[in-house]
C-alpha cells in the first residue's frame, strides 16, 4: 500500500476492484465504513456480487480478465470530459515527456516486438524503442502544456481513444450504464482537495496482464491527482500477515533485501554491478534516490559476511550466486525444472505448494523427482505427504521427506509487516507446543550444522558458507532482537557522517547515514531506522496522532521507509508546498518566508518524502534547490508512460490464455504477446473449447485462509465452511439441471474437482459480444489432507500454466471449465 | 481520574459481579469473579499481531502461569489503533490454531519408497538434512555458466517460503539460502 489501512477513512471515493475486502480483509471495512459515514462513495466491481458489493453505493459486474478494458474506458472518459487534475498531471507526472520517434503501436503490438520460439515467454520487446527524447543536457524533453503530439499525454489519448463505451461493454460484459456510473463517480475525485482510493488484491494480480491492470489504475490515480494524498494511493491488500515483510526481505529469486537486484552473470564485479543498477539522471531537480544504490548494496554485503567482507574482496560480492542474464527462476520455473528432473533438493518452508501452485498436479508430480524434501510447517499437509496423496503409490516414490514441526506465531517473538508497511513486534505467549520449534531456531541450528560440515570436512566453494555471519543468538537460542538490529545496521567503525561522530558498534539512525565503503552494515536499507539506539521502534504503542489528525499514529509501531506513513507525500502539496487538501492534509511546508521567497526549510505532518524546499517560492519563482516529488523514479515524475515494463509502456487489453471468445475485439492478438506459457505435456490449456464452456475463477472466504492449511485443521472454522464448493448462477444451474447443495464436478482440461453446488443470484450471465457467457467461482482453500475424508480438493488442480511477463504470477483468476452433475 | 478503556473494563467488570446477587435471586458471585480474574491473575498477558491476513490486527494472548502453561484465551486488543479490539472469524480462532491436537509436535521422516512416517529426533533430522544439502550442493555446484561467466550457484536445490515467518526469520533464512548458492528462492508473494 502507498497509504495504510486507517487512511482509508480519509477517502471521498473507494473503488474495490480485484478484491473483496469485506470478506477477505474484514477489519479494513471499519475504515471503509467510517469514510462512508462521512459521505464517501463505495464502488464495487467484481464478476460476483460479494459482501463488499452488498455494502456499495454502486455495483458493476465484469467478466474475469477484462479489467484493463474496464479501466482503459475510465481513462478515455476522464480525458474526453477534461476531468483529470491538470495542474498535478502537468507538474508531477511524465505526461509532458516527449517520447522518441521509434515508439509506435499497431494492432496490439508496440514497436520493438520479437517472437520467442523457445518459450516460455511468447515474445519480448526491445524497450529502447520506447525511450524518451532527451535535450542536449541529457534531461527528458517536456511540454508542460501537454500539447506536443508525441508527448505521453497525447500518445495516451490516442491509445485509449479505442476504449469507448460500446467496445468496453462488449468486452467486459458490463452494461454501459454501469460503466458510466462508475466512471462518473470515481473521476469526481480529480477535483483538487478530493481523494479517491483503490483497494485491490489477487483479483488484479493473478492474470497474464496483472501488472498492467495495476498500472492502468496507477495512471488513473496520477491523472486524478490521487497519489500521495490522504485517502488516495494505490493500495494492494496483501493476503498474508507478513507477506509484505517477506517481500521486503526478498525471499524471491530476482531481488536482494530492500529491492536490490540479484546480480546477473554479466555483472562481473561489485563495481560493474553497482554501475549497472544505479540509475543516473542529469536533471538537478530529480532526487533519483536509487542513486544511493551502492551504499545499500555494500551495507547489505557487510551484514551478510561481517568482518570477512572487505574492500579487497569486494565485500564478498562474488560469494553470492548470480543468475543468467535473460533467464527467470520464478515459482513456475522451479516446478518446471523439478518436473523435468533438474531439481534434487527442495525446501517447502511454511508453504504448501501442492495446493497453492497453479496447475497443482504438475507440482505434485514434480516432487516425485526429488531426492529429498524438507517440509517445515505447523500441520501435516498435502506437500509433505504428497507421496501418499490421491493417485500416488508410495512404493514407487523415492523422495526422502523430512517434516519439521514449527511453532505458531504466539509461541515466539519477532516482527511482521502489514500491508500498510507497518512493522509490528509480537511477543511470546506460551512456549512452543511439544517438540515444535520457532522457525528462527530451526534456521540457526541448520545453518550451524551446515557450517560445521564445511569447516570440518571442507567442500566445494566453501567461502560464503564459512564466512556467513551467523551470530543471531543469545545463550544458544535464536535471538530475534539481534537479527532485527543487523537488519537495521551498525556502524562498523568510528566514522563521521554529516558532521556527527558515529561510534563503532552503534546502530545506524537511518539509511541516510549508510555508506558504500564498508563503514556501515544494514541487512535491508529500507528497514534502517527500525531498531536504533533509541530502541525497537516496531514495539511502540503510543496512540497519539500527528498534528494533522488524519490517523497516521506515527508513534504506534514503525513503518518503512523512515516511518513515512504515506509515500509520495510530496505530491500531496502544490509546487509551493501547500496541501491540495486543506482539511485532510498530509504534509505542509512551514519554513520562513521573506520577500516572496522561502528562506528556511521545515515541513510538518508526516515524514516528508525528502526534506528539500518546495519547487516554487510563494512568489511563483522556481527554486533550483528543490526536487520533484516522485523521488524513487529516475526522472522524479509519476509514470503514466511506463517504459520499463515487459509488455508495453501503456496497458492494453488482451484476453486471458483461456477465454470464452475467439477474438480479442481490440486487436488481432488474442493473448498478451509476451505472456508466459509453459509447455510440458502436463501443461495443457484450452480456449474456446466446447468441452470447457464456462469462465472459472478462484477466491477466498472469511473462514478459511489461503490453501486452508492454517484453518482446515480447526473445528470451528471447518464447521462454518466444511466443503469445497462451486458458486454459479441460477441460469447456469438450470442449464445443467443442477440443484443447490448437490455434489457436482468442475473440470478444466487439467483436472476435475468435486464440489458442492451453490446456486445464487450473485453470479449473472454476461453478454459478451453477441454471446451469453457464464462464469463460476471456486474457493482455493481445500486439499485432500484436511478434512480427513480426502474428498475436498484444491482449486489449483484446475488453474492454468500461464503467467504475467513481468512477474510470472499465475493466471488463476480467469480460466475455462465445465460443470456437470456427478 | 483518567481511565483508559481497559481500566474501565476492569472496574465495570467488578461492579457487574457485585450487583449480580440481588438481580437473579441466587448467588453467582464466586463463578463470575473467578471468570473475571482468570485471564489476568493466573495468566501472563502478551500482545501479538494476527497471523492471517495483512491488516495487522492486534490481539491479546493470555497464557496460564500454572499447570501446562498453555493459552487460555486470545482476543482482539482494544488498545490497538487499527482493529480497536475487533477480530474476524479467523483472528478470533487463533487460540484453536495454537491449542490444536492436529499440530505437528515431533520431527518426522519418510524413507524412500516407504508408506509411513516415523518419528525422529531433531538432532538426527537436522544433521541428516545438513548432510543432504552439502551432498546435493557440492555435486552440482556451478562456478561458471555456459558462457564462462562466474555464477557460483547451485540450481539443483530450490526453496519456497515463507510469508508466515517473522521479518527477522525471513532475513536470516534468505541469507543462509543465498550463502549456499541457491538462486531458486521463491515464496507466497510470487503467487
Amino acid at each position: 500500500m502507498t497509504n495504510h489501512w486507517i487512511d482509508i477513512k480519509n477517502s471521498d471515493c473507494i473503488l474495490i476492484m480485484g478484491s473483496n475486502a469485506a470478506e477477505n480483509h474484514p477489519i479494513s471495512f471499519k475504515y471503509v465504513t467510517q469514510a462512508m459515514e462521512k459521505g464517501a462513495k463505495l464502488i464495487s466491481v467484481d464478476p460476483r456480487f460479494t459482501r463488499t458489493s452488498s455494502k456499495a453505493d454502486i455495483y458493476a459486474s465484469l467478466r474475469s480478465g477484462t479489467d484493463i478494458a474496464f479501466l482503459g474506458g475510465m481513462i478515455k472518459y476522464l480525458l474526453d470530459n477534461n476531468l483529470y487534475n491538470k495542474e498535478y498531471t502537468a507538474a508531477y507526472t511524465n505526461a509532458p515527456f516527449i517520447v522518441g520517434k521509434a515508439f509506435g503501436f499497431k494492432d496490439g503490438l508496440f514497436s520493438g516486438y520479437k517472437k520467442n520460439e523457445e518459450g516460455p515467454a511468447m515474445g519480448s520487446y526491445d524497450k529502447s524503442k520506447w525511450a524518451f527524447e532527451m535535450d542536449d543536457k541529457g534531461v527528458p524533453k517536456m511540454d508542460r502544456t501537454l500539447k506536443h503530439k508525441r508527448s505521453v499525454f497525447q500518445l495516451m489519448k490516442t491509445h485509449y481513444s479505442r476504449y469507448d463505451l460500446d467496445m468496453v461493454s462488449k468486452v467486459t460484459g458490463t452494461p454501459k450504464k454501469d460503466l458510466l456510473k462508475v466512471y462518473k463517480t470515481f473521476t469526481e475525485t480529480g477535483a483538487t482537495g478530493k481523494a479517491g482510493t483503490i483497494m485491490y488484491a489477487m483479483g488484479w494480480t493473478q492474470h497474464t496482464v496483472g501488472t498492467q491492470i495495476i498500472r492502468t489504475m496507477a495512471m488513473i490515480q496520477l491523472l486524478l491527482g490521487n497519489m500521495g494524498v490522504a485517502g488516495g494511493g494505490v493500495n494492494a491488500l496483501r493476503g498474508e500477515s507478513n507477506v509484505q515483510g517477506s517481500t521486503d526481505h526478498c525471499l524471491l529469486w530476482h531481488i536482494w533485501p530492500g529491492y536490490l537486484k540479484t546480480p546477473r552473470a554479466s555483472n562481473e564485479s561489485l563495481a560493474a554491478y553497482n554501475t549497472k543498477w544505479t540509475p543516473k539522471t542529469n536533471d538537478p531537480l530529480s532526487a533519483n534516490w536509487w542513486g544511493n544504490y551502492p551504499k545499500y548494496s555494500v551495507s547489505m554485503l557487510k551484514s551478510f559476511f561481517g568482518k570477512a567482507a572487505t574492500k579487497s574482496n569486494q565485500f564478498g560480492y562474488n560469494w553470492l550466486p548470480k543468475v543468467d542474464d535473460g533467464k527467470a527462476y520464478s515459482w513456475f520455473d522451479i516446478f518446471d525444472a523439478m518436473y523435468k528432473g533438474n531439481i534434487k533438493g527442495f525446501f517447502a518452508w511454511g508453504q504448501n505448494p501442492a495446493c497453492s501452485g497453479s496447475n497443482a498436479s504438475k507440482v505434485r508430480k514434480a516432487m516425485e523427482n526429488l531426492d529429498w524434501l524438507v517440509n517445515v510447517n505447523i500441520f501435516d499437509n498435502e506437500t509433505g505427504s504428497f507421496w501418499k496423496g490421491p493417485g500416488k503409490d508410495p512404493s514407487k516414490i523415492r523422495t526422502e521427506v523430512f517434516m519439521l514441526p514449527a511453532a505458531v506465531s504466539v509461541e515466539k517473538e519477532g516482527s511482521i509487516t502489514n500491508s500498510g508497511r507497518w512493522m509490528q513486534w509480537r511477543y511470546q505467549g506460551p512456549k512452543p507446543l511439544g517438540n515444535s520449534r520457532p522457525d528462527g531456531d530451526i534456521i540457526m541450528e541448520l545453518g550451524h550444522l551446515i557450517k560445521k560440515e564445511y569447516e570440518t570436512s571442507g567442500g566445494v566453494f566453501q567461502e560464503p558458507i564459512v564466512n556467513l555471519k551467523w551470530d543471531y543468538e543469545t545463550n544458544g537460542a535464536y535471538d530475534p532482537h539481534k537479527a532485527a538490529k543487523e537488519i537495521n545496521g551498525y556502524f562498523t567503525k568510528d566514522v563521521t557522517v554529516k558532521g556527527k561522530l558515529c561510534k563503532k558498534g552503534t546502530l545506524v539512525p537511518s539509511f541516510a547515514w549508510l555508506q558504500a565503503d564498508g563503514s556501515t552494515s544494514s541487512g535491508n536499507w529500507l528497514y534502517c531506522n527500525s531498531y536504533t539506539e533509541k530502541g525497537n521502534m516496531s514495539a511502540r504503542r503510543s496512540k497519539k496522532d500527528a498534528p494533522n489528525k488524519i490517523g497516521l499514529y506515527p508513534e504506534f509501531a514503525w513503518c518503512w521507509p523512515v516511518n513515512r506513513r504515506i509515500i509520495y507525500n510530496r505530491a500531496s502539496v502544490d509546487p509551493k508546498g501547500r496541501p491540495w487538501d486543506k482539511k485532510d492534509w498530509v504534509i505542509k511546508f512551514a519554513g520562513d518566508e521573506k520577500d516572496g521567497k522561502y528562506v528556511s526549510k521545515k515541513w510538518i505532518g508526516d515524514v516528508p518524502d525528502g526534506g528539500w524546499y518546495p519547487l516554487e517560492n510563494p512568489d511563483g519563482s522556481k527554486r533550483k534547490d528543490a526536487k520533484y516529488p516522485f523521488i524513487m523514479q529516475k526522472h522524479g515524475h509519476g509514470q503514466i508512460f511506463g517504459p520499463g515494463r515487459a509488455d508495453g509502456p501503456f496497458p492494453e487489453h488482451y484476453e486471458p490464455l483461456e477465454s470464452p471468445i475467439e477474438k480479442n475485439y481490440f486487436s488481432s492478438h488474442r493473448v498478451s504477446p509476451t505472456a508466459v506459457v509453459y509447455a510440458t505435456k502436463i501443461d495443457a490449456h484450452a480456449t474456446c473449447d466446447p468441452r470447457f464452456p464456462f469462465v472459472g475463477t478462484t477466491y477466498r472466504v472469511s473462514e478459511h485462509w489461503q490453501t486452508g492449511l492454517m484453518t482446515r485443521p480447526q473445528e470451528w472454522l471447518m464447521e462454518l465452511q466444511p466443503n469445497m464448493f462451486v458458486e454459479m448462477s441460477e441460469e447456469l444451474a438450470k442449464l445443467r439441471g443442477i440443484k443447490n447443495g448437490e455434489r457436482v464436478k468442475v473440470t478444466s482440461i487439467r483436472a476435475s474437482v468435486e464440489c458442492t453446488a451453490i446456486v445464487t443470484k450473485r453470479f449473472k450471465p454476461f453478454k459478451v459480444g453477441h454471446a451469453t457467457v457464464h462464469q463460476v467461482g471456486v474457493p482455493w482453500h481445500y486439499g485432500w489432507r484436511w478434512p480427513a475424508t480426502g474428498t475436498e480438493e484444491s482449486a489449483n488442480l484446475l488453474t492454468p500454466p500461464a503467467g504475467d511477463p513481468n512477474t510470472r504470477i499465475p493466471e488463476t483468476k480467469a480460466f475455462m471449465v465445465n460443470v456437470t452433475k456427478l | 481520574m483518567k481511565l483508559n478503556r481497559r481500566d474501565f473494563i476492569k472496574i465495570s467488570g467488578a461492579t457487574a459481579a457485585g450487583i449480580a446477587v440481588s438481580g437473579l435471586g441466587f448467588d453467582l458471585t464466586p463463578v463470575k469473579s473467578h471468570a473475571g480474574m482468570l485471564k489476568t491473575r493466573y495468566a501472563k498477558e502478551t500482545t501479538t499481531i494476527c497471523c492471517y491476513c495483512a491488516v495487522g490486527c492486534g490481539a491479546i494472548v493470555h497464557t496460564s502461569k500454572r499447570g501446562d502453561g498453555r493459552v487460555i484465551n486470545i482476543e482482539g486488543d482494544p488498545d490497538h489503533v487499527i482493529n480497536q479490539g475487533a477480530l474476524c472469524s479467523k483472528g478470533s480462532a487463533i487460540k484453536q490454531l495454537t491449542e490444536n491436537k492436529n499440530r505437528l509436535t515431533e520431527p518426522m521422516y519418510r524413507a524412500p519408497y516407504s508408506d509411513k512416517w516415523q518419528t525422529v529426533s531433531w538432532d538426527w533430522a537436522l544433521n541428516t538434512i545438513a548432510n543432504r544439502v552439502k551432498k546435493t550442493r557440492d555435486m552440482n555446484f556451478e562456478k561458471t555458466n555456459a558462457k564462462g561467466q562466474t555464477v557460483n550457484r547451485t540450481t539443483r536445490i530450490a526453496s519456497v517460503g515463507s510469508a508466515a515467518m517473522d521479518n527477522e526469520e525471513c532475513w536470516i533464512y534468505q541469507a543462509l539460502m543465498r550463502s549456499l548458492g541457491l538462486v531458486y528462492i521463491e515464496h507466497q508473494a510470487r503467487i
